[in-house]
């Protein structure tokens, strides 16, 4: 089968790959590009642990094939951090203890960011039930609601 | 070997994050899949058993090595060099189906190809001709037909019958409580390298890699010396990863040896529901006798599990829910009877209590039951039959410690139980169609492996000239913070700063023999065992900086990154450069094993737990009647972890383990269809819980001024599973919830409470 090109900004950098046009996007992303962040967790959009952006609209990756990004912009944790700086939702959850074993939590945070991206004061509701679509097996939720809503409250203190 | 429980004290205690919490939240933490591939890598996938129980006539494999072409290949069970037998108790228990297949979705043959694609189309193509055999999918067919996995066992204490016949009331039941699918993150997965000299290299995702490390030997007929199994960490664990990677890292191997290629096998997501063990159902028959004022005089119960096709752990996990059968509650006549039921459904093993969440969960229904026969309050009812210190529980372990009262008492403070009881009462004899309910229960969860052989650890600590620490020890990370247990540990005997400690990832290569991570005790085992190790290297310092500086070795004080005598101190980089030229050794090995354990299965006495751990639960829960939903809307739980070594690492294991158990007891349900088949072998049609059923009023503690009162490490107390139990209450207040729908005192609630079983319950859907 021909390999389709297709080039993309991944994290902010312009890319450029060529697709088997068979792969998803979670698959080029870990095994072409080295973005091991995000996760399959259940290969169907059911755990959200691939989670990712495309144009700023929150998708789990492995249900998008790797060609159809073409002229896209890819959010995926690894553009979370600004170098080594990380963003207030990773301090929050390390210092909050808002995960254990760490596979659902690249997608919790890039689901997450893309929450307080559209709406920067959140209810708990509305948080929850954003958040639903990310699986985690192992914390019980409680303690990544609450770091989400410390943050959104921290934006807002200093938004002010 | 010194008391455990007395050491210096920071970083104990303190909330440190996870050791790899910057790495979780970069996404820069490698699990097995996110390794760089080594060249030459194949894929390996599975071919699947669609039969329940058949023979195999035939096995086809020329289609699937068409499609495989010149890279790749297949193997059956007749490629095995050695033994096909990966049964961690009694076996043979085959990695690949050998002329029977005994459950659907067993594997039958592995294809491997340097595309994943092409090995799945292979895997598809393989093809197999079948003659069938009656399958026996469920407990009641097993136990009609007592086909067991292992000779049924009983304890019994007393003549059990004999007092609940003389006893003032009689009361008896029946129910089911059902399976649940480990659903970590991260799915099974092994990767396997040829060495140059023969042996081979497996990266796995196990909470056991030295017994990876013997099956993957066994199967390839080497020398455990030449299989060296290495686990950095795990996407969760749970208890599926505790026999079950065997089978995956053996299958590798055997194609990483044939092939003479590194070979990754990794599940995907249904593969993995598919092929492996889940937590048991079980059947429970209870009947009991008691008087008046509720108190038990006999107990009679029998706990039917369904193990599948092989035994794995069953004889074990059946013997723990036996060992919990009565919880906390003491009777003086006690039989229970434990049958692990071999069915042609996956072979059931180890998941987060082991069998001690369903014999637990029979306890409670049990005194539930007895509660709303009396008409007494379901709380008092259990204080009037809490175990004493110095009663003997119906294994004849003798109750030393016994931290219920106040727990209750704590929990119950503040909690406005009864004016909560009183306004739910009446607003559910009022209209409408949501109905409420409370329920309460305790959790005595007994800490040890009950083989006590396992109850052994093994750690290695090396300190650097340059005062930097490597940690090794045997138990493996899966999420639940051991590392960073072990490491606060490790920091406090040497008196570094916990960034001065490195973690080196678990291997057999480096401590051998481990046990498995499993039953609560890796902190317990693996925090002493390191300690051990430190204290050697300490005493060996202070002898040295006594000699070379002035002071007796005993005043000497490791703190703070410093060494101090009498009148000198040193950073701990200067006295260990000293000590490297003196020719001091500054590593060592660290053993421990855990003391005065026994237990005396023929003969039903001894000591098999160290010290039980203690929590308890109020929850209360919403039904709608219509629909059968169900909603937790509020739980408080405190639970005793003893004197914590990471208060934030023990609070995450708390809230985790009961939204797990929550799940098992409302949401998910595994579902087979007449063929044996499991029809929920994806999140899409399994539904563990979200961040919506969380309730939305949630509140945990941890018990204070609690040391353990046996010397652990630290006085802490083993947390893994013991928090999954107190989930128990949210499924005593569905119950509740459904006795005021129906209107009756009595009403059979089965595990999961799902939609359906809730409106059973009701009296709204027939019984099954
Ligand atoms: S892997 Fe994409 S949603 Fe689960
Ligand atoms: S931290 Fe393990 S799945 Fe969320």
């Amino acid at each position: 089968m021909s390999k389709i090109h297709v080039s993309a900004v991944v994290n902010g950098e312009p890319i450029e790959y060529l697709c088997d046009p068979a792969h998803t996007l979670l698959d080029v992303l870990r095994d072409q590009l080295g973005l091991t962040g995000s996760k399959e967790g259940c290969g169907s959009g059911d755990c959200g642990a691939c989670s990712v952006t495309i144009d700023g609209r929150l998708t789990c990756a492995c249900l998008v094939l790797g060609a159809e990004v073409d002229g896209m912009s890819i959010g995926t944790i690894e553009g979370l951090a600004q170098g080594d700086q990380l963003h207030p939702l990773q301090k929050k959850f390390v210092e909050m203890a808002a995960l254990q074993c760490g596979v659902c939590t690249p997608g919790v945070l890039v689901a997450a960011k893309a929450l307080l991206d559209r709406n920067p004061d959140p209810s708990e509701t509305e948080v929850r039930y954003w958040l639903a679509g990310n699986l985690c097996r192992c914390t019980g939720y409680d303690k990544i609601i609450r770091a989400v809503l410390d943050v959104a409250a921290d934006m807002k203190e200093t938004a002010r | 070997m010194d008391d455990p429980a007395t050491m210096p004290r920071a970083p104990l205690g303190l909330p440190l994050p996870h050791d790899s919490a910057t790495l979780h939240v970069t996404g820069e933490a490698l699990y097995v899949d996110d390794l760089p591939e080594p060249p030459g890598l194949l894929h390996a996938v599975l071919a699947l058993s669609p039969e329940a129980h058949a023979e195999i006539l035939a096995l086809d494999l020329d289609p699937a090595l068409t499609l495989l072409g010149d890279n790749g290949l297949a193997v059956t069970a007749r490629d095995i060099p050695g033994i096909n037998d990966v049964g961690p108790m009694s076996g043979p228990e085959p990695i690949l189906a050998d002329g029977i297949v005994a459950y659907v979705g067993q594997p039958i043959a592995a294809v491997a190809a340097p595309e994943l694609a092409r090995a799945r189309a292979a895997a598809r193509a393989v093809r197999a001709t079948y003659r069938r055999r009656e399958a026996v999918l469920d407990i009641p067919a097993a136990m009609a037909r007592a086909q067991y996995v292992c000779p049924p066992h009983r304890m019994t204490r007393g003549d059990a019958a004999a007092a609940i016949a003389a006893a003032p009331r009689r009361l008896s039941g029946t129910f089911a409580i059902g399976g649940q699918d480990h659903f970590y993150l991260e799915g099974q997965v092994a990767m396997a390298l040829p060495q140059e000299d023969g042996g081979v290299r497996i990266l796995s995702s196990t909470q056991h890699p030295s017994e990876v490390q013997k099956m993957v030997a066994r199967v390839l007929g080497l020398p455990e010396a030449a299989v060296t199994c290495e686990v950095r960490r795990m996407g969760g664990g749970f208890g599926g990863k505790e026999t079950q990677p065997a089978i995956f890292a053996a299958i590798a191997a055997l194609l990483a040896r044939r092939a003479g290629r590194p070979v990754k096998l990794r599940l995907d997501r249904d593969d993995d529901m598919t092929i492996t063990g889940k937590r048991h159902d079980f059947h429970v028959r209870w009947s009991a006798g008691f008087d008046t004022e509720g108190r038990l005089h006999g107990v009679e119960m029998e706990l039917a599990a369904r193990a599948g096709h092989d035994a794995d752990l069953s004889p074990a996990i059946v013997d723990r829910a036996m060992f919990h059968a009565l919880n906390c509650y003491r009777a003086p006549a006690v039989s229970v009877a434990g049958y692990a039921c071999r069915t042609n459904t996956q072979s059931n093993t180890a998941f987060r209590g082991f069998g001690g969440p369903q014999g637990m969960l029979a306890a409670e229904e049990m005194i539930d039951a007895i509660a709303r026969d009396l008409a007494i309050d379901p709380i008092e009812l259990r204080r009037r039959n809490l175990l004493v210190p110095g009663d003997a529980t119906h294994y004849g372990q003798r109750i030393e410690h016994m931290a219920l009262p106040r727990i209750f008492d704590a929990l119950l403070d503040g909690v406005g139980y009864a004016s909560r009881r009183a306004e739910i009462d009446a607003a559910n004899d009022g209209p409408g169609f949501i109905r409420r309910g409370l329920g309460f229960a305790p959790v005595m969860f007994g800490i040890s492996f009950t083989a006590t052989a396992y109850n052994q650890a093994g750690a290695l600590v090396h300190l650097y000239t340059d005062g930097s620490v490597l940690l090794n020890h045997g138990g493996t990370e899966m999420g639940q913070g051991l590392y960073r247990k072990v490491a606060q540990v490790v920091a406090a005997e040497l008196g570094v700063p916990p960034g001065r400690v490195r973690l080196a990832a678990t291997s057999t290569d480096k401590v051998p023999n481990t046990s498995a991570t499993a039953a609560s005790s890796g902190s317990d085992l693996n925090g002493a065992a390191a300690a051990d190790a430190c204290r050697k290297i300490r005493s060996r310092l202070a002898d040295f900086a006594a000699r070379a500086h002035g002071g007796a070795p005993d005043e000497i004080v490791f703190a703070d990154g410093h060494v101090r005598g009498p009148s000198w101190s040193f950073d701990l980089a200067t006295l260990a450069t000293q000590a490297y030229r003196a020719r001091v050794q500054l590593w060592d090995s660290g053993f421990y094993a855990t003391p005065r354990i026994h237990y005396d299965r023929a003969r039903n006495t001894g000591h098999p737990f160290y010290y039980y751990a203690f929590g308890a639960a109020l929850c209360e829960a919403a039904i709608d009647i219509l629909t059968g939903e169900s909603r937790i809307l509020r739980a408080d739980l405190l639970h005793d972890v003893g004197r914590s070594i990471n208060p934030a690492i023990d609070l995450g294991q708390v809230e985790g383990g009961f939204i797990q158990g929550l799940g098992w007891l409302t949401s998910e349900e595994l579902v087979f269809d007449r063929d044996g088949r499991l029809r929920t072998h994806s999140p899409a049609t399994y539904k563990i819980p979200t961040a919506r059923d969380l309730p939305p009023d949630f509140r945990v503690r941890l018990l204070e001024g609690a040391d353990n009162p046996v010397a652990t490490i630290h006085r802490s107390k083993a947390v893994g599973e013991p928090p999954l139990m107190l989930a128990n209450a949210a499924w005593l207040a569905i119950k509740d919830a459904c006795a005021a729908a129906a209107g009756t005192r009595h009403v059979r609630l089965d595990a999961p409470a799902t939609p359906e079983a809730i409106l059973r319950a009701c009296g709204r859907l027939p019984a099954r």
